[in-house]
């Protein structure tokens, strides 16, 4: 026989406005095993809970139901006032006659009803409730970051600064991301590359910092404060002991390829480093397009090379790393180039994206920093073609926050280096950042014209003799209320910012989810805009929305800073209500493996069932639901406890 | 047991004739269970009339082998003599045990089946629209005909019952299990299934598993090669074996066949359909819902493959209608 209290509470007159509170109590002394049961105006009140607490001891509760808002609100403290009173805090049951009801009905009558039901089936769950222990285990004292732009760099070097052990993968040659990519950077036009290159110095020589770049995180395996990372370091043919980075194999390399880091408008070379300043400075040989490997002959770079660094048996190498959070820092990337084509892209050569144009303006780019059209002539006008995919129904809805001002950027820059009629087409001008409003009154008066409506698209179709020979922007001005055509020259789009293609791949990977638009889903919009829905993996930077330098920063430093209070705490408890399989029961049928969003269930090969891990399991219930043999038991949630509360719906 | 030989009825409702065929494939165990039994009563192999039965004392039978559904008023009937003939009641086979195929017919009531089989189909000629009835005047006296139910039940929405051998029909093994347990009394508590395994049909089938299971698409037998080797499930079969009680030895999986769920629900399972579509559902892979809803739709009889021998005693109950067949 269970002894058991029933709380309900008035939530002021959150829920007694609606309903009839003394009757859900007085109903409630009632039912069998009921042995006290009252209303209080604010349960969750230290008075509230003293109220729970003290009913507890004096009436011997062994099962408490709080009958008032919802579990995610003040479960935790109605748990805590169980646990304080000597009652383990999962022989207490919620029942939620707020959101539930109260707020969404608005007869009294048929609300205290609904009420009522709501609290007799927690009470019959109530009954069945078994008692669970809450347990703690220790934290790796390490961080992985993933990324190695900005924001992985950010958030490395805040904890490497103070004192924790990182490492840091990056898939690319050379860290530094696409901000290394930038010229100049807005509202400051400080060049990118002056604020970067010493951070990502600082990172390869910090002695709290591994490096991997040229590698990629291949498998995450274990549960918040013990995750085990496996990374695939690629094959570089490169020995890094030996190696000086003096550059003379990438001087001799024969074989030019497309440069990635120049968005193909640049070469580079089949042994190559991404840009001058990369780091590490020491290059890899891409095995795809060198010449050695494709027809087994050349080895210039051997050849020249004085330490004898090149080594062609060099082999992919799987790297095994202990950590107990992860920042994930992967960045973003642009919508896809076929997108562009009503705006010209790919049809005619002098219509680019943004980050083209940043290299085509970078002294270090393949114009050497000047800006020309294709045919090397300088253009007499150029047009900036704002929202080119953002806040666009056929592509995506999200505005991509930083166009506006790097379109400002580019205006300032052409027309400090050119003396061409700039044009900017936009939709609504987003200038919110620190100094952005002043950016753009700036320009306002440096003689950029600035056309309201977005560009519809770009023709090389004349209509007129000014525009034979030239590219035309067709738009609707929306303050002239008209279409108009506007030939110019050379037109730069700014093209949406958009995940990384493989981010629905990434998220799988490290348990995260993905928001509508397919950017990393963070734990909460407003308070934890860093966190996921795998505790321990950590959001930074323009992989969870599109943001600029400072936002991006600043999430870095924010996901650094909460992955630190984790790890220096050293201890972390786990979630008690998990699933557990039954061996006797389980078959081996491995279904729930693909059901489990957490990656928690593994199987044993050796006694072929499968065995969930309670650090990693969040106690969701797919795998429960998904069970053919129904070997797996949800703890507070078990297959007895859930039929009993519908049966108590409906008695 | 009581002393002397055991006294054994076996008896067939809506059923097949397969089950009673199924206690002849022990083959020469038949022997062994002549030599422990006196077969009482078994209609397939012998004449008997009502009154013969009706004529026992309550409890002079000590197991019957009751297999088929109970479809219609004769078959309840016998089901409650038996009953009260009997000191063990065993639902022999999945329709007795589960409601089986034909409790596939509870998609529909009486009225509809009539109005199909009487009227509609391809090979139906009664342009009188005759219809059977359950009693009728001739001069040479009253005939009666049994009176079709609205719904399909299987034995122990009937009578109750003290054991269950499964499957479609059992094994010549689970009927062997069965039996010896029956004959040495050796008995599980009642209310038991006896004669198969506690684990599912793929505890017993050899077919490799992948580390992960994820299915593309859904497919019928004859419309993919099947690999001989790989989970039949993770090749697109509907196979039924991970919701599916053991103890058949694997037959259908073994050649090439996916598992049609005949020894029934697994001893935790509250509903094997359900059981088995959230299986398949969860492996299907989809990126979104809209493709998860098409492939689902594409999948072939779906309450056919799900709950093919298992329909009576799911939870998708229809309210019941027809006259109350517990008594």
């Amino acid at each position: 026989m269970a002894r058991i209290g029933v709380f309900v509470c008035h939530c002021g007159t959150n829920i007694a406005g609606v309903v009839d509170v003394a009757r859900v109590a007085e109903a409630a002394r009632g039912w069998p095993d009921v042995v006290f049961a009252t209303d209080y105006k604010f349960m969750c009140s230290d008075p509230g809970q003293a109220l729970v607490k003290d009913t507890i001891v004096r009436e011997n509760l062994d099962r408490v139901v709080v009958a008032a808002c919802s579990p995610r609100m003040h479960e935790p403290t109605f748990r805590k006032a169980c646990a304080m009173a000597g009652l383990n805090p999962f022989l207490f049951e919620m029942a939620n006659i707020r959101e539930h009801c109260s707020w969404v009905h608005e007869d009294r009558e048929e609300a205290t009803r609904k009420a009522i039901d709501l609290t007799r089936a927690a009470v019959a769950k109530a009954r069945l409730l078994e008692p669970l222990q809450s347990r703690t285990v220790p934290v790796t004292q390490k961080v992985l970051v993933v990324g190695g732009g900005v924001a992985g760099i950010q958030a490395a070097l805040d904890m490497a600064n103070a004192g924790l052990k990182v490492v840091m993968v990056e898939r690319r040659q050379s860290i530094g991301g696409r901000m290394a990519q930038l010229d100049k950077t807005f509202p400051t036009l400080d060049c990118s590359a002056c604020i970067l290159t010493p951070k990502m110095v600082q990172v390869a020589q910090h002695p709290n910092i591994t490096l991997h770049t040229y590698s990629e995180v291949e498998q995450v395996r274990g549960f918040v404060g013990n995750f085990s990372v496996t990374i695939r370091r690629k094959a570089r043919f490169v020995r890094e002991d030996v190696c000086t980075a003096c550059g003379v194999c990438i001087e001799k390399c024969p074989k030019k390829v497309d440069s990635e880091f120049e968005e193909g408008l640049g070469k580079r070379k089949a042994i190559y480093r991404d840009f001058p300043q990369a780091v590490p400075g020491r290059p890899v040989i891409d095995r795809e397009h060198c010449t050695y490997f494709q027809n087994g002959k050349c080895r210039i770079c051997e050849k020249f090379c004085e330490p004898g660094a090149i080594f062609w048996d060099d082999q992919d190498a799987l790297i095994e790393e202990q950590v107990g959070a992860i920042v994930v820092a992967t960045g973003y990337d642009l919508l896809e180039p076929d997108r562009l084509r009503p705006w010209g892209y790919g049809r005619y050569p002098d219509v680019m994206t943004g980050i083209e144009f940043e290299r085509i303006n970078n002294a270090t780019g393949p114009t050497g920093g000047r800006i020309v059209c294709k045919d090397g002539r300088e253009p007499q006008a150029v047009a900036i073609l704002h929202c080119i995919g953002s806040r666009d129904r056929n592509h995506r809805h999200y505005c991509s926050r930083v166009c506006c001002m790097y379109a400002l950027k580019f205006a300032h820059l052409i027309r400090e280096k050119t003396t061409a009629t700039v044009y900017n087409f936009y939709i609504d001008m987003r200038a919110f950042g620190k100094g952005y409003e002043e950016f753009y009154d700036r320009l306002l008066h440096e003689g950029v014209k600035f056309i309201r409506g977005k560009a519809a698209c770009v023709t090389d179709e004349a209509m007129t003799p000014e525009e034979q020979g030239r590219l035309v922007v067709v738009a609707e001005a929306t303050t002239l209320g008209e279409v108009i055509r506007v030939p110019v020259d050379m037109v730069i789009l700014a093209s949406a910012i958009t995940p990384q293609r493989d981010a629905p791949e990434v998220a799988r990977r490290f348990g995260m989810g993905l928001s509508p638009d397919q950017f990393f889903l963070e734990k909460h919009p407003k308070l934890e805009p860093f966190g996921t829905a795998t505790d321990g993996v950590f959001l930074a930077g323009a992989c969870q929305s599109p943001k600029d330098i400072p936002d991006t920063v600043a999430h870095a430093a924010a996901a650094a800073s909460t992955a630190m209070s984790l790890v220096f705490r050293g201890i972390v408890e786990v979630e008690a209500q998990t699933a557990e399989v039954d061996a006797e029961a389980c078959s081996g049928c491995k279904v729930c493996q693909d059901a489990c969003p957490y990656g928690a269930i593994s199987f044993l090969a050796d006694r072929k069932v499968a065995e969930v891990n309670g650090g990693l399991c969040k106690g969701c219930g797919t795998c429960v639901a998904t069970c053919p043999s129904g070997a797996i038991r949800g703890k507070g949630f078990t297959d007895a406890q859930v039929l009993s509360q519908i049966d108590a719906l409906f008695a | 047991m009581a002393e002397g030989k055991l006294q054994l009825a076996m008896y067939w409702a809506a059923s097949c004739g397969g089950c009673d065929v199924a206690v002849l494939d022990v083959n020469e165990k038949i022997l062994d269970i002549a030599a422990a039994a006196d077969i009482r009563l078994w209609p397939i192999a012998m004449d008997f009339k009502y009154h013969d039965v009706e004529g026992w004392q309550d409890g002079e039978i000590d197991v019957c082998l009751f297999n088929g559904a109970v479809r219609n008023s004769e078959q309840a009937y016998l089901a409650r003599l038996l009953r009260r003939k009997s000191r063990v009641m065993v639902a022999f086979g999945a329709c007795a045990s589960f409601g089986g195929i034909p409790g596939l017919a509870n998609l529909h009531d009486r009225e509809s089946i009539f109005q199909a089989v009487y009227g509609y189909t391809a090979s139906t000629h009664n342009p009188e629209g005759t219809r059977p009835q359950t009693r009728l005047e001739v001069p040479e006296g009253t005939l009666t005909l049994p009176d079709f139910f609205d719904d399909v039940f299987a034995l122990h929405q009937v009578v109750p019952v003290e054991y269950f051998v499964p499957g479609c029909p059992p094994t010549p093994k689970t009927i062997m299990t069965a039996i010896e347990a029956i004959v040495t009394g050796n008995l599980p508590p009642p209310g038991s299934v006896v004669g198969a395994s506690t684990q599912s049909v793929c505890e017993e089938c050899q077919r490799e598993k992948s580390e992960k299971p994820v299915v593309a698409e859904y497919h019928r037998p004859q419309e993919v090669r099947v690999d001989p080797k790989r989970c039949l499930l993770e090749q697109g079969l509907t196979c039924m074996g991970s919701a599916t009680r053991g103890g058949c030895g694997a037959l259908c999986p073994a050649v090439n066949m996916p598992c049609r769920g005949c020894y029934g629900p697994m001893p935790r399972s509250l509903d094997m359909g359900a059981d088995a579509l959230a299986a398949m559902t969860t492996i299907l892979e989809a990126a979104d819902e809209e493709t998860a809803r098409n492939k689902t739709g594409r999948l072939a009889d779906p309450l056919g493959t799900f709950y093919r021998f298992t329909l009576p005693v799911s939870m998708l109950r229809r309210a019941p209608k027809g006259p109350a067949v517990h008594s």
